[in-house]
Order: structure tokens, then sequence, then C-alpha cells
């Protein structure tokens, strides 16, 4: 922890209070009916000092101060389980915990593991810490060759964006390769930023760095504006929720699909190129920002269902209730801190949820997801034969049968 | 009250491959990102943590080179009082007795008490900043510092050694110590408020004329060292490789 | 100027460091081009015996009580006066914490050129490694008396023993010191320090339980190293933090890193590349740990261990 206290001015509360009204629907505060609802619907509300229920009566008493001194606020993954339950439909992720972050930022309470993907995300426009040059270089090899707008010099129907895991972790590289396989079957006419394209920077802005996220949009706001194309796609949820919901705000408009949306606007081409791979149970991962963040539960499982031999079986948390990775809201980056708070891992939760669910396959539609499941699956008992794949993964299986 | 001053310098970022130029003697700079000495950034975190405990006035000076601005802004917005850059011909890089000779040249009209600069730079070829800088002065110099604390003229230094071993000095100001180490790691700060200082704070530009080299040697050859391989693999049944195992730890000398 | 190399010897608390021994090695590499001789320059008080084990033609030994403990400018000023009156052809410091002390204030106050990070002298030419080891670059001997820091790599410590060597007694004015040796603070003894160990064996989730951890140690002790873990071992509560490796637990260099189950993702590798030696054993030849190690082996670690156990104690 940095040196510096967060400041106790007697006006904090009311400034924090009244900032939180900005939002959408952030007047609905007024309206709390301090039912816990979200307490206990959040999977680390039992941890939090201040569950945002808590957080509000504390608001409420003017005493918001101590909330700050706290560092429990760092297990939100804000992956919307609280705003879902919420009655009075306050904005409790993108508002009150976010913008509870941010104060806790700029005082520079920030754990060391989110301090470096910070700066990784500043220096180098990835969390990472890799070098943006190399941000292509899962293509390097593939025939046909990936298209690189600025080497391509033409107008293409459909930019991709690629995203940071996507690009960049050597896992999640193979459902991108997948994926790129997909639309090559398709016959889409994509290209991708390559070394142009900036981590989307929501992960970020839900860990706090309100100004890094800005930054990180201008720079791909300037990219995007460079380039003739019909519509964005999306290989990460995180970067949809991003450029559909946060980007207009920063006068950077384009229309934007997730790949699953996108590939079930083609289902009828899709079809035909699937064969299959025998009889296979598979269970659906909601994420949280292709869920409840933004609605979109049915197009990955029309996808799934769409693969001859697939078998689809819920999880008891599924679609609205979807339980998250722990990779959200700057989870990614706080393993080791969430660790030393909880001792439990959500992916290994949701692992086992599989396993009770029979399932063979854990579909996800995520890039956090592959690596933090598959992790979870060496230590869930009876997750030995369970395999992790990326729904792009599962139809490009399916195609070459 | 206690005046520190600062030096900082960028290096090459070794996330990027690095390439020599045409010349085969220099660095190819049109490839090269260049990073804040993460030396230099303890010898900030250093400076403003003793700012926080004493009260004193921090400055912070580096020369023009691409994205010290923003280094700079950073230091203000961690807390340093003054931001000074040296503007000259930085772009092609300069040895650290030249820079040496500058940032003497320009603290002597500062006249701190005490000088923090990091104990070293990766792309160090004739020794680092920070002795160069203290005899210049005629000031003393210790590196390898972590962990400074000010009583009086007098500054009390952790100095590290191997294997853990620490000297406690007592250096009599002013002198100039080589941070290996801040007591905590730099701190974040959030991108709006580095944009915010921006705004408010500004840069003093001070204009260096001639850089004076000497005391560096030419670099006859410059290369990269011969690729890692991937990993010789060994073949056989377990039996097989435990027998090869030890004797590749016998080679290696640990057996 | 004459021929001779000189290199300060450098010792703490009574031992000399290796450092000392690689740069005798060195400069005894450069006096066969220069036709001089090497010449260690001690300085302390109370340890002449340390020149015994020194490779070198001849030392000269300065003592002085402000020499008994190691401070910057008392080496300093001892030193300026040797070299100025003598006129070596180079003089190797350590590029360490003593060394880097001494080395540069000297450049700029005898105005003499200083190179640095020397890994090696071949037939003449200085090679240093810089910009962390992914550059090499190199240069030759100034027209003056050229000031050489050295990194340990380019030579073993025992091609720098021999002797004992002549030892001649010189005159040392050390006066008006402004550093002053207050204590040593000793380190805290914690368990293991990883990053002092020249064998690591490192376990990661292929380990699989926390009784399986005794395996590693019993190949530990048998290499006469320490068990070090990545994160998910740390995080299980089977190994304290201070044996974690990688981007948030420590940066290891050891001379034999042997990865037992450790996939080698770039948050681990971060801490273990530069060790000297790598060597994974692995099931998956995926593993992008195969990419760092030296040696690898693809098999399952549990049916390599018995026999690499018995091979061990065979072989003692």
């Amino acid at each position: 922890m940095a040196a510096n206290e967060v400041s106790h001015s007697p006006s904090f509360t009311k400034t924090f209070y009244e900032s939180l009204f900005d939002f959408a629907d952030g007047e609905n505060i007024k309206a709390c009916l301090q039912c816990a609802s979200c307490s206990g619907a959040c999977p680390f509300g039992y941890l939090m000092d201040f569950p945002p229920g808590r957080m509000i009566a504390w608001m409420r008493a003017g005493i918001f101060d101590e909330v700050m001194d706290t560092d429990t606020v760092w297990m939100c993954i804000s992956c919307y389980a609280c705003t879902e339950v919420c009655p009075k439909d306050i904005p409790l992720t993108p508002g009150l915990m976010t913008r509870a972050k941010e104060e806790l930022l700029l005082a520079g309470n920030v754990p060391t593991e989110l301090q470096s993907a910070l700066e990784f995300s500043q220096r180098y426009g990835n969390p990472l810490g890799e070098s943006p040059r190399k941000r292509a270089d899962w293509a390097k090899d593939l025939q046909p060759e990936v298209p690189i707008m600025r080497k391509a010099k033409r107008p293409v129907d459909v930019l991709w964006f690629v995203g940071d895991y996507p690009s960049y972790h050597p896992r999640v590289q193979q459902s991108t390769i997948a994926l790129y396989k997909v639309l090559n079957a398709l016959g889409i006419d994509y290209g991708i930023l390559g070394p142009e394209e900036n981590s989307d920077g929501d992960t970020q802005r839900l860990a706090g760095e309100k100004g890094l996220f800005e930054m990180l949009a201008e720079k791909n706001g300037k990219a995007f504006s460079r380039y003739e194309f019909n519509e964005i796609i999306t290989t990460d949820p995180h970067a949809y929720n991003a450029i559909k919901n946060e980007y207009p705000q920063l006068g950077i408009e384009y229309p934007v699909k997730h790949f699953t949306e996108f590939l079930a606007e083609r289902l009828d081409d899709l079809k035909p190129l699937l064969k299959g791979n025998g009889e296979v149970k598979v269970t659906y991962h909601d994420p949280c920002y292709l869920g409840r963040a933004n609605k979109v539960y049915d197009q990955p499982r029309a996808l799934l269902e769409a693969i001859p031999g697939v078998e689809l079986v819920e999880m008891s948390h599924n679609r609205t209730t979807s339980l998250c990775c722990g990779g959200g809201g700057g989870g990614m980056w706080l393993d080791g801190f969430q660790w030393e708070k909880a001792h439990v891992r959500l992916s290994e939760w949701r692992v086992s949820e599989a396993v009770t669910a029979g399932a063979d396959v854990l579909a996800v539609a995520c890039p956090y997801e592959p690596p933090r499941f598959e992790d979870a699956a060496k230590m869930v008992e009876g997750a030995g034969n369970l395999a992790v794949k990326d729904i792009a993964e599962l139809l490009a299986d399916a195609m070459e049968g | 009250m206690t005046h520190i001053l600062v030096t900082a310098k960028l290096v090459p970022d070794l996330v990027e491959e690095l390439e020599i130029a045409e010349s085969g003697t220099a660095l190819d700079m049109t490839w090269l990102r260049l990073i804040i000495n993460e030396f230099d950034d303890h010898a900030i975190e250093q400076a403003i943590i003793l700012k926080e405990r004493s009260g004193c006035e921090v400055t912070v000076i580096a020369p023009d080179q691409e994205g010290m601005d923003d280094v700079l802004f950073t230091a203000a917005a961690k807390g340093a009082d003054r931001i000074i850059k040296l503007v000259g011909d930085f772009e092609e890089g300069v040895n650290n007795h030249a820079l040496a000779r500058t940032l003497a040249a320009s603290t002597k009209e500062i006249g701190p008490d005490l000088i923090l600069t990091g104990v070293q730079g990766n792309d160090d070829f004739d020794g680092s900043v920070g002795p160069y800088l203290a005899e210049y002065l005629g000031m003393t110099y210790v590196g390898y510092v972590a962990g400074v604390t000010l009583e009086g003229d007098k500054a009390i230094v952790h100095k590290e050694y191997p294997g853990g071993l620490i000297a406690e000095l007592e250096v009599t100001l002013p002198a100039v110590l080589g941070i290996q180490a801040a007591e905590q790691p730099p701190r974040y700060v959030a991108v709006s408020k580095v944009r915010q200082m921006m705004k408010e704070a500004s840069i003093d530009e001070v204009d260096v004329l001639d850089l004076d080299p000497s005391g560096g040697l030419e670099i006859s050859s410059m290369y990269l060292p011969e690729a890692a391989e991937r990993a010789e693999m060994l073949d056989g049944d377990e039996e097989e490789i435990a027998a090869r195992l030890v004797e590749i730890f016998k080679e290696i000398g640990v057996v | 100027m004459n021929n001779d190399i000189y290199v300060v010897i450098e010792h703490l608390r009574g031992q000399v460091a290796d450092i000392s021994y690689i740069m005798l090695a060195a400069a005894r590499d450069l006096a066969q081009v220069t036709g001089g001789e090497v010449v260690g320059v001690l300085l302390g008080q109370d340890v002449k015996a340390l020149a015994d084990n020194l490779a070198a033609d001849k030392v000269l030994y300065g003592e002085d009580a402000a020499l008994a403990e190691f401070t910057s400018d008392a080496y300093q000023l001892a030193l300026a006066g040797l070299i100025s009156e003598n006129e070596p052809r180079a003089v190797f410091f350590g590029s360490t914490t003593i060394g880097t002390d001494v080395a540069g204030v000297l450049s700029a106050r005898l105005d003499l050129p200083l190179v640095s990070s020397c890994l090696k002298i071949a037939d003449g030419v200085i090679v240093s490694q810089i910009c962390g080891g992914k550059i090499m670059a190199e240069s030759g001997l100034a027209d003056t008396t050229t000031f050489i820091t050295v990194i340990p790599g380019g030579y073993k410590p025992e091609e720098g023993q021999g002797g004992p060597p002549e030892v001649t007694p010189v005159s040392v004015t050390v006066a008006d010191l402004k550093v002053a040796l207050k204590k040593y603070i000793e380190p805290e003894v914690a368990d293991v320090d990883i990053t002092k160990e020249d064998v690591l064996i490192a376990i990661g989730r292929g380990i699989q339980t926390e009784d399986n951890i005794e395996l590693a140690e019993e190949l530990g002790e048998l290499l006469g190293g320490a068990v070090c873990a990545s994160r998910p071992i740390v995080d299980q509560g089977w190994l304290p933090t201070a044996r974690m490796v990688g981007k948030s637990g420590q940066i290891v260099k050891p001379k034999l890193y042997l990865a037992l189950g450790i996939s080698g993702a770039p948050e681990h590798a971060e801490g273990m590349v530069e060790a000297e030696n790598i060597i994974a054993i692995n099931i998956d030849p995926g593993a992008p740990i195969f990419d760092v190690a030296k040696y690898g082996a693809e098999v399952d670690l549990f049916d390599l261990i018995d026999p690499l156990i018995e091979a061990l104690e065979e072989a003692r």
C-alpha cells in the first residue's frame, strides 16, 4: 500500500454520493431499501467489510470515509450479480463499486499486482506487459494471412477487435486461431488492427482507472477512424461492453457485436460446415459482460446446439445467476490478493458445478476463462477429464470433424 | 529545509527486441522504445518518502528524451515540487560522463543538500551517472542504497551487500546516493492525476550547449549474443533420463 | 605508464569475494597482451593473509585503520594515490556494491576513462555485456590508464586462485572522511533465501499434493539446494511466500533450476529465466518451460523422481 491516505474532508461523503447520480439510473440509489439482496448475491459479499448495501447505509449516515479505509472493496470482481438482483435497479456495479475503486486508486491504495497491470496498460497498451509490436504475432505463420488494416490498405466489412489475452496469452491464442478459422470458413471479409490495437480498457475502468480507460479508448478511437469498415466484432465480452456502452460517451461510436452474436446471425451458413465429433455433453458458462451486463444469453447456446452431437446441459448457476470466473473488475490482476482474503477460488467453484452437471466440456466465450478454468480443473476433484473450450474452438473442431 | 535533487534518465525498454544500427557500433535508435530507468524511479520514490517524512523540497531533473515529459509530470503528480528538463542534443543518446557533466553544471545553481539517482541503468557502458556527478560537484558518493534517513547535516544510509548484509553508514552532506531500492516500491499515480498535472504544472527548461563525453570508451563493435534455443530434449526411459541428468549435474558442478 | 594490470581486491568481513578471483583471471588475459604483470591491490587492516590465494604476480598491500571496513571515500583516497603514482595500464574493479562506489569517482577525479560490465577479455579486447544481457559491446584500451568494471560469468573463480604471491606493503593516505560505518545489520534468518541458493528444485501444480513436496525436498537435499515454487503452491499454503518464484515472488538466478511439473507461464518465467541452467521435467511437450530450459525431459515427474534419487545417491 502506498503511504498517502484517503482524504477525509467532511464533504467527501456528500461529493462522493452525489457523483453517483451521474450514472444512468444513478438517482435510484436514493431508493435503496437496505434489503441486502446485493450482499447476498455477491460471491465475495461475506468477505467485504462494506458490501454495497452497507456502503449506502454508511453514506447515508455521513461516515463514508470509513469505507475508504478498508481494502476489501478490491474483492469486487464487477460481475453484476448485485446489480442484477437489486429490486430498485441501482447501478451498483458500474456506479457505486467502480467509483469506490476510483477513490481508492486516487489515494494510491492499490494492491501491487493490480498496480503493475495498470502500469503495463499505460506503457504498452496491454496489461500483460508484452511488446505492442508483437500484438499480431499470433497470426504470423497463418495461411491464409490475417489482413492487418495498415498493410491491407482497403476497406473491410468487419473490423475484428482481437483483444489483449486473445493476442498474447499462449492458451487463449488457440481460441483466437479457432475464431480465425471459423471466420475464414464463412468467407467473412475482415481485418485486424494489429500493433495499432490497444487494450479496450474496460477492466482497467472497472478497477477504478477511469483516466487510463479514457487514454486507451482515445487511442483505439483514433485507430478506428483511420480505416473503413461496416462493423466491429470482438473476441472479448469486455471489449464488446466497452465499445458498445462506454466508448460512445467519449464520442467513439461504431456498431459492435460479440463474435457469438455475429456468428449466430450466420447460423444458416455455419450449420452445413459443422460435422461434429460424436456425442458430447457441453455446459456453457455465461460470461458476466456478455450475459448480465449485455443480456446476450441465447446466441452462444444456439451456436453450441448447432454442433451435431452436442447435448447442452446447464449448471446450477446459469444465465442471470451465472457465477463469475473471478477475473472481472481487476480480479484477473488480483489473484494473490483475493486468495489471501478468501482462500477460495470462484473458478474452482464454477468447475465443480460443471462436473456436477455431468459435462464433458465447459464451453466459454470470454478470453479470461480458458486459463482460469483449466487451472481450476487441475485442482478440483473429478474434473480431470473436463475439457475447457471456447465456443470458437468447438466450432472450429466441429468443422474439421 | 533540506533540498533533494533527483536525476533521472530513460533507458532501452528490454521488453522490445533490441537492434544494432548499421554502423555496427550502436543501438538502432529508430526501433528503440525508452522507459524510465527503474532505479531512477526508485530514487524519485525515496525522495518523495523523505519529503513526506521530513518535509524536504524535491526537484527532479532529467535530459530531454522522447517520453521524458510524462516521466516528469508523473513525478510532479507524486509530489515533486519542481521539474526541470535539460534541453540539448540527447536524441542519439549520450554517455554518462557527458550527462553527469551537464547535470553538474545545472545543479550548481540549484544547490541541493542531497542528490538521489538510480545506482545504475541497463545501458550503462561507461559506469553510472551518480559517481561522476558526485565528483564533478565535489560531493561524497555512496551507491547500492536501500533506505535513507535525514539527521541534520547527515544522512543515515543503508547500503546493501550481497547475501542480505546491510551496512548502516553515516554520510556527511552534501552527498550523492545511488539508489538500489526505495523503502517501498514506486507508488501508482492514477492517469487522471498525471493529466491534471500536465495542465497545472510546468517543466522548467535549461539549455545545454555542448556535451562532453570524454571519459567513456569508443565502442568498436556491438552485436547481439547468440540466440538461446529450445531445450535439448533428453530421450530414453526414466532410468536413462535420470542417469543423463546426473551427468549434467556433474558438468554444471552441483554434484 | 607501465604495462601492469591492477586488480582491486574486494573482501568483506575476512572473506575474499569471488569477483576478485574472476578479475584476476580477466587481468591475466589482458596482461598477456600488454606484457605486464598482474598486480593485486589489497586494502584493509590485518588482512595480509587474504593475499595468499590470489593468482597475482604480486600484491600491493595498503594498511590503515580507516580501511578496516569498506567505505567509499576511504578506498577512493587510498587508490587515487596509488594509481596516479604508478600509472598502470588498466585497473579492474568489481561491478559490485564495492567496486562501483570507487571506480566511477576515480574516473572523474583522475580524468581516466572507464568501461563497465566487462564479461571477458578476448585477445586484448574488452567484451562487455549490457542491456540486461541482450547486447554485447566491444572496446579496446584507451591511450591512458583504463578502468574496467567486471561482471561475473566470463571466468570461474578458480581460474583466479593460486599464489601465494609476493606481498609489498605500500603507504596510503586516508584522511578527512565523510562516510562512517555505524554498524552492520545482519540478514534476517527467515526460512530459506531462495535468491542465494545455487540449486533450486522448483515445483508447480504438477506436484499434485502437499505430501509430494517431500520428494522435491529429498532431491533438494541430495543436490545441496532448496525447494521453491510457482504461485499455486504458495497460494495453497504448502510453502511460505518467500519461496515463490515469479512476477509477484522472487527473481532467482541459481546455477541449476530444476523445474518439476511447472508449465512455465510467463508470470513464472519472469522470475527464473536468468538461471544459468534450467532443466525442465514436464509431461506436456507443449509446455512453454521448454522454450527457456537448456535441457528438458517429457516424462511424468513421479516416474522420474525415484530413479533420479537413486542415481544421485549412487553418484555420491
